[in-house]
């Protein structure tokens, strides 16, 4: 039985349709990895699996459960299987670094306060960041937010931890560091990741699985390997990061568009 | 075209009704767990960082838009006194404009403007880097986290503050009246006791608990509700302080009404120089 399942999920903002008849099994201890373009539907397939958005349409189940239409209160404790980094961090600007850590301890346990030091100092050290605990966020860099944001998401132990995004906006280096992480996290934790990413280098280092979302549909479900060898053009392209001739030939128009605009008279010199 | 003009129409009020809707929804969720959480020491803990930003950072603003009108009143007000040679009686008409209308209601707007801006703007920001989303992944629902430790704040606060645009509006008034134009100060009290009854101060204290609310649950929807990007919090801040002050106009109006008739109704009619 899948830990995690989308059975026909579909999505609308206003007139924008995001999801349509999205379906997917995910198993446990599986590292998946979802790619597609800016605007597929990757965020919000994200937000449906911990119930942050309810499908219009579908259904979402976890751990053999139907999860979409519980209420608010029961997906709250329900969470507590889930950790979530989020794009850009999310950490509380007005919490200090250990604060952020112990936040989900707090509101989720009845831990005592001597406890949830000790864990957030281990999820720190963890991370890389022993040292940071005093800290405000603002007083980190954009890769040591992301470092701290997981050790929040793994404050809890939990079972899944969704990634939106981990290396957006980072260096080389540091998009490895975080590789890196989610990568000892897999293998010392044995928890099932979910990543969102357009990072192709990123997908193929940490993902067992690689699906692909168009248009709010899954158009490609397979191994690393596989979609390195795929002849499907989207994917294909999306892999090699081409642009397809569509586009091409939009921006071709573009160009062709500011140099035939005429250039701007000079200004005559004024007599005196 | 006359059937896109009626379609554009409806659709407008469509959304107005619905966004009314959300808020009213936003409300129930703020009371439903003001009365389950809002006293826990979980909440409280919460609450005294927005006392300190919602009452202590606003007594300096308070403080001089109190004493000026009170010291705008004494100055307008005394031509007319003196030309009917009732100079004295002056202070009873400054106070009770003050601690009845103007004190409150500017107290109100200042805060509207002040506290509204910076939790619309707070919030607002958090919407936007996902930090309520974040709340909510971790098992804190963000209203009861956020909104009721302000709203709280908002409601406690701002008839305190309130209470001392009053002290400061009435001492404006007698120091202009008595310090410049030459009215003594005896008789000047001597009226102010006469005229200003318990009740009189005593409504817009109430009116405030109010207004204080509207600001706070209006300030706090638009936070959660602004659109994306700087633009977005920017928009939001600036339709969180105009509605705060409309609420507080419309608000003053239909308490003006009832507390009016309540009056009237337990102490009859009486004037100001009886």
């Amino acid at each position: 039985m899948p830990l995690i399942e989308l059975r026909k999920v579909s999505k609308r903002f206003g007139r924008l349709i995001v999801l349509r008849d999205l379906s997917l099994a995910i198993e446990e201890g599986q590292s998946i990895v979802i790619i597609g373009a800016s605007g597929s539907g990757k965020s919000v397939m994200l937000k449906h699996i911990v119930g942050l958005l309810r499908p219009d349409s579908g259904e979402v189940w976890f751990d053999g459960a139907r999860i979409d239409d519980l209420p608010e209160k029961k997906l709250s404790e329900l969470r507590q299987n889930f950790g979530f980094l989020f794009q850009m961090g999310a950490l509380f600007d007005s919490l200090t670094v250990a604060d952020n850590v112990a936040f989900p301890l707090v509101e989720h346990t009845h831990k005592a306060p001597d406890e949830i030091a000790r864990i957030v100092q281990e999820k720190l050290t963890m991370i890389g960041l022993p040292d940071a605990g005093p800290k405000m966020p603002g007083e980190l860099s954009g890769g040591q937010k992301k470092r701290v944001a997981l050790a929040r998401a793994i404050a809890l132990n939990p079972r899944v931890i969704l990634y939106d995004e981990p290396t957006t906006g980072l260096d080389p280096i540091r998009s490895d560091v975080i590789n890196e992480l989610i990568l000892k996290l897999q293998r010392e934790l044995k928890i099932t990741s979910i990543t969102v990413t357009h990072d192709m280098q990123s997908a193929f280092k940490i993902a067992d699985r690689i699906v692909m979302l168009h248009e709010g549909q899954l158009i490609f479900d397979g191994s690393p390997d596989e979609i390195r060898k795929t002849e499907h053009p989207i994917v294909k392209r999306f892999v090699m990061g081409e642009a397809d001739e569509q586009e091409l030939a939009s921006l071709r128009m573009t160009t062709a568009a500011t140099s035939a605009r005429p250039s701007r008279p000079q200004r005559a010199t004024p007599s005196r | 075209m006359a059937i896109a003009m009626i379609e554009q129409v409806g659709r407008n009020t469509n959304n107005a009704l619905a966004a009314f809707g959300d808020f009213c929804v936003f409300c129930y969720r703020t009371f439903v767990w003001l009365v389950t959480s809002g006293f826990r020491w979980k909440t409280l803990r919460l609450l005294f960082p927005q006392l300190y930003e919602v009452g202590v950072k606003s007594v300096p603003v308070v403080a001089v838009t109190g004493g000026f009108i009170g010291m705008v009143m004494a100055i307008e007000s005394y031509t007319t006194f003196r030309t009917i040679g009732q100079e004295e009686r002056m202070g009873s008409v400054i106070t009770l404009s003050v601690v009845k209308q103007i004190g409150p209601v500017l107290a109100a707007v200042m805060l509207a403007g002040r506290v509204g801006g910076a939790l619309t703007a707070e919030l607002g920001t958090m919407n936007v880097t996902e930090q309520l989303d974040a709340l909510r992944v971790m098992g804190a629902d963000p209203v009861r986290y956020l909104v009721v430790p302000r709203f709280l704040a908002c409601v406690l606060l701002t008839p305190i503050l309130t209470i001392y645009s009053d002290i400061m509006g009435v001492f404006g008034g007698w120091m202009i009246s008595t310090q410049f134009l030459g009215v003594p100060s005896g008789p000047y009290w001597f009226y102010v006791a006469k005229g200003v009854e318990t009740w009189q101060v005593m409504e817009g204290v109430i009116k405030s608990i109010f207004f204080g609310g509207a600001i706070g649950l209006i300030s706090c929807y638009k936070g959660f509700t602004c659109g994306s990007g700087a633009s977005g919090v920017g928009r939001a801040c600036t339709e969180s302080f105009v509605e705060s002050f409309i609420a507080i106009i419309v608000l003053n109006f239909f308490f003006a009404q009832f507390l009016r008739q309540l009056y009237e109704s337990i102490y009859g009619i009486r004037g100001v120089f009886d």
